[in-house]
This record gives C-alpha cells, sequence and structure tokens, in this order.
C-alpha cells in the first residue's frame, strides 16, 4: 500500500503536467527538479514553477506486456517518451488511440486520467497520459 | 603526499550456480559463495580485513535488510569482529563492492578483501517481482505512470532502430550469443542453445523486446577475494591484477538524457579505466558486459568504444562470439548465465579470474589476458568497469 501522502505531494505536478524553469539559464525541466543541472549553484533560489502546455511529440515507444499487478488491467498498454514542445521528454502512457496510430513522431497531446489502484482496497492515482491529436 | 602504489590481485574466486533456487535462501547463497571464494584462495578467516557484500533488492524482495551482519554472522565471522558491509548500486551493486573493496586496499587500509554479491529473486509471488524490480527506474516518473526496466529498454531500442535503420536481428544475436555461451558453462542458468527463430518469435515483454531479449529472474551469489601485491608476495599467492576501476553517473530517468541510445555513464568510466590501465582497445582479449536486455549489448559495444554509434550490428554476428575477434559474455551473460542483480559484477570478477588463470573449461578464451567487466545500474544510470590482466 502507497502512503496517502506520498501521493498527495506529487499531485500538482502530475495532474497539471508542472515542472521547473531555470531562471538562470531558460531551460525547463520535468519531472520538477530544485536544482538545474546545468547551472548548478548558479540556480539556487532561481527555479520556477511552469505549467506546459501539454503539446509534444512521440521520441518513442513501446507496448508492454508484461506488467506489475497495479497495472495488470491495462495490459496491453502504450508507453511512450513523449519530447514537450518545451523541451522535456516525459514517460507517459498513449490512451484513446489504436495502437497503428503511434509512430515515432506522431503528434499527442495530455489527457488527465486515472493511472493506477493500488490493490482492492488502496487509493486510486491519477496523473498524465497522452491522447493522438486528431 | 603519499603516492599510492599498493596494487590489487584477486587471489580466489567462487560462485554458486545461477538460477531458480528454491531450496536455496539469501543467506545460504552468500555463505556458499563466500566460502567456495576462501578456500580457492587457501586463505582462512583469521586472514580476512573485511567484507564488502552486494545487494539490491533483499530490502523489498525478502524483506532483509542489515545484509553486511547477515553475511558476516552466517559465515561465522561475527564473532571475530571482521567488519561487513553492504554496498548497494542497484544493479551495479557487484561492480561497486568490488571496486570499493579495491579502493580499501589501494588505500592501504586493508590487505585481504571478501567482495561477495547475493540476490534471492525468487521469494516472491508472480508479476509482483516487476513491482520490487522497477525500483531501479525513478519511482515517481517512469515507473510510476507504468513503466517497467523491459519497457525503458523497448523505448531505446525502438528509437536506436528506427534512427539507425538496425533490424530487430542483430538484437536477437546477442541473446543467441549469450546462450551459446551459457550452453558451456555449469553455472549458467540456461544451458540451452537457441535459433534465430526461436529468438525472434518469444512471447512479447514490450515490444519490440521479446523473452529471448530480456535476462532472466534469477538466485545466485558470486564472491572473490581480493588481495594487496605485498601480502600476495609474502604469502607466495598468485593472482588476477585489478589494473583499473571506474565509474560514472547519468540521469535516473531515460528521458532526462542527452541521447537516449548513448550510455553516456558507460563511455566516461571506459574512457577513465583504458587511461588508468593504460593499455589500448585492442589489447582487450574478452568482455562481460552487462546485457539486462539485448539492446544494451549493442550499445555498450558502441560506448565501451569498439563500434561507432548505429553500427555495433556489425559485430553480432561474427566478432563477439567464443572465437571471435572480440569475445563477448564467455560466461553466457544475463540472458543466459542469469541476472541476479547485486551477484552480477562479482559474477563477472569470478569468470574473469577464471579466464585469465586459463580455468574457464569448455569456454576457455585462447591467450586470454586483459578482459574488460561492465557492470550497469538501471537503464545506464551509473556504469561501472574493471580492466583485469597480468
Amino acid at each position: 500500500m502507497t502512503e496517502l501522502s506520498r501521493i498527495w505531494r506529487e499531485t500538482e505536478y502530475r495532474y497539471n503536467l508542472i515542472g521547473y524553469r531555470c531562471k538562470n539559464c531558460g531551460n525547463s525541466y520535468f519531472p520538477p527538479r530544485d536544482i538545474c543541472p546545468k547551472c548548478h549553484r548558479e540556480s539556487i533560489g532561481k527555479m520556477e514553477k511552469v505549467k506546459f502546455s501539454g503539446n509534444g511529440e512521440v521520441m518513442s515507444y513501446t507496448v508492454v506486456h508484461d506488467a506489475p499487478p497495479s497495472f495488470k488491467r491495462q495490459v496491453p498498454y502504450v508507453l511512450a517518451l513523449i519530447k514537450l514542445s518545451e523541451g522535456p521528454v516525459i514517460t507517459a502512457q498513449i490512451v484513446d488511440s489504436p495502437e497503428e496510430n503511434v509512430e515515432i513522431g506522431t503528434k499527442v497531446h495530455m489527457v488527465f486520467r486515472k493511472i493506477r489502484q493500488d490493490g482492492d482496497s488502496g487509493i486510486i492515482e491519477y496523473g498524465y497520459k497522452f491522447a493522438v491529436n486528431q | 603526499m603519499k603516492v599510492l602504489s599498493n596494487e590489487v590481485y584477486i587471489i580466489g574466486a567462487g560462485e554458486t550456480k545461477f538460477g531458480e533456487l528454491w531450496d536455496k535462501s539469501l543467506r545460504n547463497l552468500a555463505v556458499e559463495a563466500g566460502l567456495k571464494a576462501i578456500e580457492n584462495a587457501g586463505i582462512y578467516s583469521k586472514d580476512v580485513d573485511a567484507i564488502y557484500g552486494a545487494n539490491s533488492l533483499a530490502g523489498i524482495i525478502n524483506k532483509q535488510e542489515n545484509i553486511g551482519a547477515l553475511i558476516a554472522d552466517f559465515s561465522g565471522l561475527s564473532a571475530d569482529g571482521i567488519p561487513s558491509l553492504r554496498v548497494e548500486s542497484s544493479t551495479a551493486s557487484g561492480a561497486a563492492a568490488l571496486r570499493d573493496a579495491y579502493l580499501s586496499i589501494k588505500s592501504e587500509e586493508y590487505d585481504v578483501v571478501v567482495v561477495g554479491g547475493v540476490e534471492k529473486m525468487t521469494d516472491i509471488h508472480g508479476s509482483d517481482i516487476l513491482e520490487k524490480s522497477s525500483s531501479i527506474l525513478d519511482r515517481e516518473w517512469e515507473a510510476f505512470f507504468g513503466a517497467t526496466p523491459a519497457a525503458m529498454a523497448a523505448l531505446i531500442a525502438r528509437k536506436y532502430m528506427h534512427d539507425f535503420n538496425v533490424d530487430k536481428e542483430a538484437l536477437s544475436m546477442f541473446s543467441i550469443n549469450d546462450h551459446l555461451n551459457g550452453s558451456k558453462n555449469p553455472d549458467a542458468q540456461f544451458r540451452n542453445k537457441i535459433t534465430l527463430q526461436q529468438a525472434m518469435n518469444a512471447t512479447a515483454v514490450a515490444d519490440p523486446l521479446n523473452m529471448m531479449d530480456c535476462s532472466p529472474l534469477s538466485d545466485g551469489a558470486a564472491a572473490v577475494v581480493l588481495a594487496s601485491e605485498s601480502y600476495m608476495k609474502k604469502n607466495k599467492k598468485e593472482g588476477v591484477h585489478i589494473l583499473s576501476s571506474a565509474v560514472a553517473e547519468d540521469y535516473l530517468s531515460v528521458g532526462s538524457r542527452q541521447s537516449i541510445y548513448t550510455l553516456t555513464s558507460t563511455k566516461l568510466a571506459a574512457e577513465k579505466a583504458f587511461k588508468k590501465a593504460a593499455i589500448k582497445r585492442d589489447d582487450i582479449s574478452f568482455m562481460e558486459v552487462h546485457d539486462s536486455f539485448s539492446i544494451y549489448g549493442l550499445l555498450e559495444l558502441e560506448d565501451l568504444g569498439f563500434a561507432e554509434k548505429g553500427k555495433a550490428n556489425k559485430m553480432v554476428y561474427d566478432d563477439i562470439k567464443l572465437d571471435g575477434r572480440l569475445p563477448v559474455n564467455p560466461s553466457g551473460g544475463l540472458k543466459a548465465k542469469g541476472d541476479p542483480y547485486g551477484a552480477v559484477g562479482v559474477g563477472q570478477a569470478v569468470d574473469a579470474y577464471r579466464q585469465l588463470t586459463g580455468k574457464a573449461g569448455d569456454n576457455q578464451i585462447k591467450d586470454a589476458r586483459y578482459a574488460l567487466l561492465h557492470n550497469m545500474a538501471g537503464t545506464g544510470a551509473s556504469s561501472i568497469i574493471h580492466i583485469l590482466g597480468e
């Protein structure tokens, strides 16, 4: 069972696709990070939250057939690396789109979905997935 | 400033069989490998200055932490007060322990150190292991969204195959070579050869990777005894020289990396390892590389500096074979010998010790002089390289 607080503290980022931007160099990051890997200490106190547009394209994808118990009901599912239009590359599922419509370079947008369920009595976790642009 | 000059040698090695070892516990395995290594080195417990034990997932699989104490206790060494620490660096824990032990002798703190690696992965029900093994990824931003180690390797494979026009067959050839070599290694988990057809058409795991591209779930332990040059000479022992040890890091998540199919940690560690060992790539007689998924085998040939990016497919048909230009994974590698996470890096050292002392049996490489061992954490977050030789 996952502790509620562990999920809760990340909800802002996972629900809204919020990452960080370094005011020193202008680079954007997802997942959220406190230090800019380019600027190091120069970035202290200069990392600001940024909400990403949710638009991006598929850098790579796979169809997962062998999954942990909490994802068993979703098998087979498409997992992808999505390059957001703002730069960061994130790992997320692609849904609502037939597998054959997904290719490297396919344009996608973020959708809000249920991610997983922690057993029969555990909490239900939500966050971002992506769908192919029409 | 004092110049560190004490060279380090492996003077003994031993391992358990790798596989699904239902009748053996975590501690049984650790003790069995340790005793074999000590016996092989011809030393006694009173000679041992310290133990470095590698393990990756015992806390969440076996619900046992405090692995250092566990190993010392059941090796019968608790009453002697011999220091015993656990070293953890995910799937590279084995090489991490080897490196820490190497440094402890290099620094002249110790003369004789036992390095062990152990993993007991089958003490868990069915697919629950995927929940645990996914902890080698970024739990909050990869695994949380349904990523598994195989899925991340598949994402890398798809993009690599797309950008360099490499076909799936090249990946399968790496697994075929592992199985061919594993068939001659009595410690290997799988001792069956596989055909190209079997390798290409196995059950899908994470497209384009299938079961024959993925290392198995393994139990196993391995151990080596390291000694300082002065101890070795004083006690008239022979050993295999550790010429260099190097480690480097990269981003934890695949998506954060500069290039998803470049193992930067491997590149950086290789540069350091070759520089310190003062030998050339052409001098390497054979390599053991961390091919938990077949795609990594190809990337490693490239990032270790033996092939240009996107060109490793040229090596997988002949060069990497046991009698090829650069034999890779004579032990059977992670696919056939097995992948007991924390034991892998130490197991590679056991194989190299046997090869370089001419005791590798049916897998013996003729005139083996220098070995490169590559152990990697997660999807490439850390790489640890050792070069062994004369």
